[in-house]
């Protein structure tokens, strides 16, 4: 721990634009999004909606992690699997006994992609209990933790769309307090039939690629994905000497109190949770240079964040972009994949444009970063809301 | 014309959980949001389903909805001159 | 320098009904394979507008959270944390069938909104117009010492004064029925308790538990909390030394522990795990609870709430005694939880008078 916060020693990603971090650039500066129709599994929206979907059969996926036959991962475990071991790669994370090396994970879906499949058959054929237990969210955690061979503080936080960004801000917390030397900190989501079909009963789905933060924007693209990030101590990192990608400096968490899914209209929980991400951080909202929104092109979120912004700027809002249109909303992995596309700007110099944008919003005057400028940047800021009011934000700073 | 109009007050009553509320008591051009039965957003799509499900009216824009679902009286307007079942 | 963190009010629905004074002296042994909470009225704390969508879980977690802050005289606390293991099962069963039943057709917004894990913490937030931090742990059987542990931090490092800590999960048909498939709950009637357990399974049922902690102690103050420790994996041999790092971390020896809290449930290969722990407290009363509360993964939050009585009244009710004979003790200093299920999921929790 430093004044300038917690290390971030390793990042680790699998999103629809790559299976790598390098992946992941190379598509952010290409401009090329991953927007797809959904093939990995039937369903009536078909043709009604695009999704962010990883290209990988669930088996390709078991099959590169190696794991033996038959086991109960759901897709969530894998993704997850997938990217928290590239996280430990990274970070050349060796078995030390004497470090303190914990996991906090987080995911929505959850093992509801198999229970929506099997299902209906548990209670007539043992054939598929097996994916039974692995139901609960809580179980993922355990099987990515098991995959990368973790004993000791295992958790996982679920606060819908915002959930990453709390499970990397509780890690953040836990180094700072003395009780882990290392976490590894992330989120993950598969794309299922029971989340595609949730948010389009809400009428927010878009029928077209997203445009966020645009007067046109017809709401959102939902996604599948999985990043993880590795934290460590000042101690952990001297005693290894370990190259640190950049400080997760800043992280707050408010509550909008406005309404079971809408956020409020002048983004309450949004700005309070910028301003005590802004005062861990000890910065002023000027040293931001760039803001990762949280831009899922509803209507209603990019009004709302939009006010927060402007509010917590005060009329001088920085660069921001949304992400979503590369990799669609990916819920509860969202807050950890737009985490390494933050740090990733860090280190590259360069705003991820936001795509598909074309007519400011009639309300504000905010137009978003399209054109992918190279800049220097030193402090970033990364949004995430969920449903039920919950806002987090983080803020990387350059190493 | 009556009698679709009792039929969706019982419908909106079981469909929303309204606990307590009766048929009787809720008037054909009362407003279903805000001061008068007091339902909210997440009501709105509720009806839009009930429209789709049991009348074959398929609405896209929940903005449009906010017309239809004033009261009792413009739903039974709308539904019988949409209805496809 | 870390601050203390007391337990100031504590508020539950369980299957032995609400948190009252005679709560454990009123109290019934279990002996079904599912038993539902005994739910009190919810008429005047919730308005018919919110009432009509809520499931099991977000009354009960509601009312619980109202009693724990009610008797801390805290009216909007800083911070809500919970935890619960499967979340809000009834609206995910609901929209789950309804999405098998009419093939992804004519699907209702309600259920799903209400599906995700927070819905609880959330509406306990939108119930109190309270902005504050708010986080939902889910993580099988210490979903709810996860919450605790973040409470801990906020509560220590001086970020906040008042923080609603609470654990619950509810009754859903379905989850259950699948739970029961697994061989997880007992079959429907069976009548054993967690002493006479012969067949396979545990006796589950559901519950809200929420503890205001606070940085201050009060007239109210039920305990002090002093530490967690959560472990995903142990084998039955590391459970000693499990215990001793969390002992010797916290300045304790073994004998400083008047009571061991213990989560047996029935089940044979969990009781291995307690029967260990137990050996190495061997001045300790042991102490259980589920064969009050039931199993569910929050249900450790349960015992807590037994620890904090205890030390409260001085006084552990007759009931709780896991032995038949039970050394003599007139004051109860500091009393050790553990709990895990099937072998994951290990917590300590260590609580003192105060």
């Amino acid at each position: 721990m430093t004044d300038r916060g917690v290390a971030v020693t390793g990042i680790g990603i699998i999103s629809s634009i790559g299976e790598t971090v390098e992946e992941n650039l190379q598509a952010l500066l290409a401009g090329k999004h991953g927007l797809s129709r959904i093939a990995n599994f039937p369903t009536r929206l078909q043709e009604h909606i695009w999704v962010g979907e990883i290209k990988r059969t669930n088996e390709e996926l078991s099959d590169s992690l190696g794991l033996s036959l038959p086991h109960a991962f759901t897709r969530t475990a894998l993704l997850g699997a997938y990217a928290a071991r590239q996280a430990v790669e990274s970070a050349e994370l060796r078995d030390a006994h004497d470090l303190r090396t914990g996991f906090i994970s987080s995911t929505s879906v959850g093992g509801m992609d198999y229970t929506e499949r099997y299902g209906p058959t548990y209670l007539n054929s043992p054939e598929w209990h097996r994916y039974i237990s692995s139901h609960p969210a809580g179980d993922s955690s355990h099987k990515i933790a098991q995959h990368l061979g973790i004993k000791g503080l295992v958790t996982t936080v679920s606060t819908a769309c915002s959930s990453a960004a709390n499970a990397m801000m509780m890690g953040a917390r836990l180094i700072r307090s003395g009780r882990l030397d290392r976490v590894i900190v992330g989120g993950t989501d598969a794309l299922s039939k029971f989340t595609i079909n949730g948010f389009h009963t809400l009428m927010i789905l878009s029928d077209a690629p997203c445009q966020p933060f645009d007067e046109h924007r017809k709401g959102l693209n939902l996604g599948e994905g999985a990043a993880y990030l590795v934290l460590e101590s000042e101690e952990s990192i001297q005693r290894q000497d370990k190259h640190v990608l950049a400080y997760l400096a800043g992280y707050g968490n408010a509550n909008d109190a406005f309404h079971q899914t809408a956020s409020s209209e002048n983004g309450e929980g949004a700005f309070l949770a910028m301003q005590k991400a802004l005062a861990i951080a000890q910065l002023a909202p000027q040293a931001i240079d760039y803001v990762n929104a949280h831009g899922t092109a509803t209507p209603n979120n990019d009004l709302s964040e939009g006010r927060a912004m402007q509010r917590i700027f005060k009329g001088n809002v920085p660069l921001f972009s949304s992400t979503k249109p590369f990799t669609g909303h990916t819920l509860a992995a969202a807050g950890a994949i737009e985490a390494v596309y933050s740090i990733l700007a860090l280190q590259q110099g360069v705003v991820p444009p936001n795509l598909h944008f074309n007519t400011p919003m009639e309300e504000l005057d905010l137009i978003p970063e399209t054109t992918g400028q190279h800049r220097s940047l030193s402090h970033v800021l990364s949004n995430s809301f969920g449903f039920g009011g919950n806002c987090s934000s983080l803020i990387f700073s350059k190493a | 014309m009556t009698a679709l109009k009792e039929e969706l007050k019982r419908q909106i009553i079981d469909v929303l959980n309204l606990e307590d509320i009766t048929p009787a008591d809720i008037q054909d051009d009362e407003a279903l949001f805000g001061e008068g039965l007091g339902l909210d957003s997440i009501d709105a799509l509720e009806l839009i389903v009930l429209m789709d499900k049991t009348y074959g009216i398929k609405l896209s824009d929940p903005k449009k909805g906010r017309d239809i679902f004033q009261s009792i009286e413009t739903m039974a307007t709308y539904i019988s001159e949409n209805r496809t079942k | 320098m870390k601050k203390s963190v007391f337990i100031n009010g504590i508020g539950v629905v369980t299957t032995q009904g609400v948190w009252r004074a005679e709560f454990f002296s009123e109290v019934r042994v279990l002996d079904h394979a599912i038993t539902p909470a005994d739910q009190p009225s919810y008429k005047g704390l919730i308005s018919p507008g919110a009432i009509r969508r809520m499931s099991r879980g977000m009354k009960m977690g509601i009312y619980a959270a109202q009693q724990a802050l009610a008797e801390a005289s805290v009216t909007i606390p800083d911070a809500i944390v919970t935890g619960t293991g499967l979340g809000c099962s009834e609206d995910s069963d609901k929209f789950l069938r309804s999405l098998w039943e009419n093939e992804e057709q004519f699907l209702t917004p309600t259920s799903f909104i209400q599906s995700t894990h927070n819905t609880v913490a959330a509406q306990i937030a939108l119930q109190l117009q309270c902005k504050g931090y708010n986080v939902t742990y889910v993580n099988g059987g210490i979903s709810f010492e996860s919450a605790l542990l973040d409470a801990l931090l906020l509560l220590q490092t001086g970020e906040e004064e008042h923080v609603l800590l609470g654990g619950v999960d509810e009754i859903a048909e379905q989850t259950y029925a699948f739970l029961q498939a697994a061989g997880y709950i007992k079959a429907d009637g069976i009548q054993e308790t967690v002493k006479n357990n012969v067949s396979p399974g545990v006796n589950y049922a559901e519950g809200a538990q929420f503890f205001s902690m606070g940085a201050s102690r009060m007239t109210s103050s039920y305990a002090e909390m002093i530490d967690v420790t959560l472990q995903n994996e142990l084998e039955v041999s590391e459970t000693a030394s499990f215990l001793q790092d969390f002992l010797v971390a916290n300045n304790f020896r073994p004998e400083d522990i008047d009571a061991v809290i213990l989560g047996y449930n029935g089940d044979e290969k969990d009781d291995l795990f307690y029967n260990a722990l137990q050996q190495e407290l061997p001045l300790a009363t042991p102490l259980y609870y589920k064969h009050l509360s039931g199993q569910y993964d929050s249900c450790s939050a349960f015992g807590l709430a037994a620890a904090a009585f205890v030390l409260k009244y001085q006084t552990v009710p007759p009931i709780l005694y896991w032995n038949e004979k039970n050394p003599p003790k007139t004051t109860w200093k500091n009393i050790l939880l553990y709990n895990q299920y099937k072998g994951k999921d290990h917590s300590l929790v260590v609580v003192r008078a105060c």
